[in-house]
């Protein structure tokens, strides 16, 4: 329940505090500092939900005006790598929300295996991801003085009416969009490397996870990101 | 709502199964991008995309369930201020036809 004894005295906050040491003195007790540690994260998951919606409303805007290209550079991406990347990024959000059940279950070991699987995953995503952007620089569909756009053909051998400026544009939007997704996958392996040290050396008990149930909800987020990013870069553009 | 700070988590089932369902989904979406529904493929991913996001929002991120309404509250008002900027922006480019 949510009857956060904001106004407890500093008595049993005294009490508490000997009680639990993870617990800081500017907390009645451990729930609401948790449901405050809770709250600020996801603040700052707005700030990251506004600041990748700035780029996915640039993308928009930018595929209603240039249908035809972004349509024909949209189907040079493999649907294939994407999929993959996307059953990869779901099973690792399960992993993380396993380890944030072990972590409060206090069962230590499972929970560093859940953390070490998790960051295993993300780093095939990231590989798989590399491979994509391999593809890209040796078919010159990176922006930039060397790029290229030709396949101006559709399954049927039907020509389209391409703008190579345009596709240009699009495989900007796919390299900012998916190389800040990218980013956030490495900080996010880096998040939970660290805490799988930290709860290997027990750090974390049943009274007191909040780091991992924070990375979680970062680790949640971007998965979500993606979650958006496949179908609009990957996928929508099949059948136009 | 949570009686207390240890029943904040589901069970390994529940969360097995709610993978599955997003994993199943994912199958789903890829499958219907090969078939042609004129303009309904975008529609039809974005909505499956949509129902993939809040699986995750409620059941991963313990949205559903969670002590503090406030965490509802802003998460809420993150999207809505995410539908402001997309539907305002579009509103905008979608109607310049006279250009």
């Amino acid at each position: 329940m949510s009857d956060s004894p904001v106004t407890a005295g500093s008595v049993t906050t005294m009490e508490h505090e000997a009680h639990n040491p993870a617990l800081l003195h500017h907390f009645s007790d451990a729930q609401q500092q948790k449901n405050a540690a809770s709250l600020g994260m996801w603040l700052f998951l707005v700030t990251e939900i506004m600041f990748f919606g700035g780029m996915f409303c640039a993308y928009l805007v930018y595929r209603v005006a240039h249908f035809n290209s972004f349509a024909a550079a949209s189907q040079q991406l493999s649907i294939g790598m994407g999929a993959f990347n996307t059953a990869v990024l779901i099973v690792s959000s399960v992993t993380v929300v396993l380890a944030v059940k072990a972590a409060e279950a206090g069962k230590r070991k499972l929970l560093v295996g859940y953390l070490v699987v998790t960051v295993l995953l993300g780093m095939t995503f990231l590989v798989v991801k590399g491979f994509e952007y391999r593809e890209k620089f040796e078919r010159h569909h990176v922006p930039g003085p060397t790029f290229k756009f030709t396949d101006t053909f559709d399954d049927n051998g039907k020509q389209i009416p391409v703008n190579p400026k345009e596709a240009e544009l699009f495989f900007s939007l796919y390299f900012a969009m998916t190389g800040m997704h990218a980013l956030h996958m490495i900080i996010g392996c880096g998040l939970f490397s660290v805490l799988a040290i930290f709860a290997w050396k027990g750090h974390y008990s049943p009274g007191y996870f909040t780091p991992i149930e924070n990375a979680g909800l970062y680790w949640h987020l971007v998965d979500i990101i993606w979650i958006y990013l496949f179908p609009l870069l990957y996928l929508i553009s099949r059948h136009s | 709502m949570s009686e207390h700070e240890e029943h904040t988590t589901h069970s390994q089932g529940f969360y097995l199964l709610i993978g599955a369902v997003l994993l199943v989904l994912t199958a789903t979406t890829v499958g219907a991008a090969f078939v042609n529904l004129g303009p309904f493929n975008p529609v039809v991913a974005l909505l499956i995309a949509t129902v993939k996001a809040t699986l995750v929002v409620l059941f991963f991120m313990h949205v559903k369930g969670a002590s503090e309404k406030l965490t509802g509250a802003v998460v809420v008002a993150g999207f809505f201020f995410l539908a402001i900027l997309l539907s305002l922006s579009l509103a905008d480019y979608l109607t310049r036809s006279w250009r």
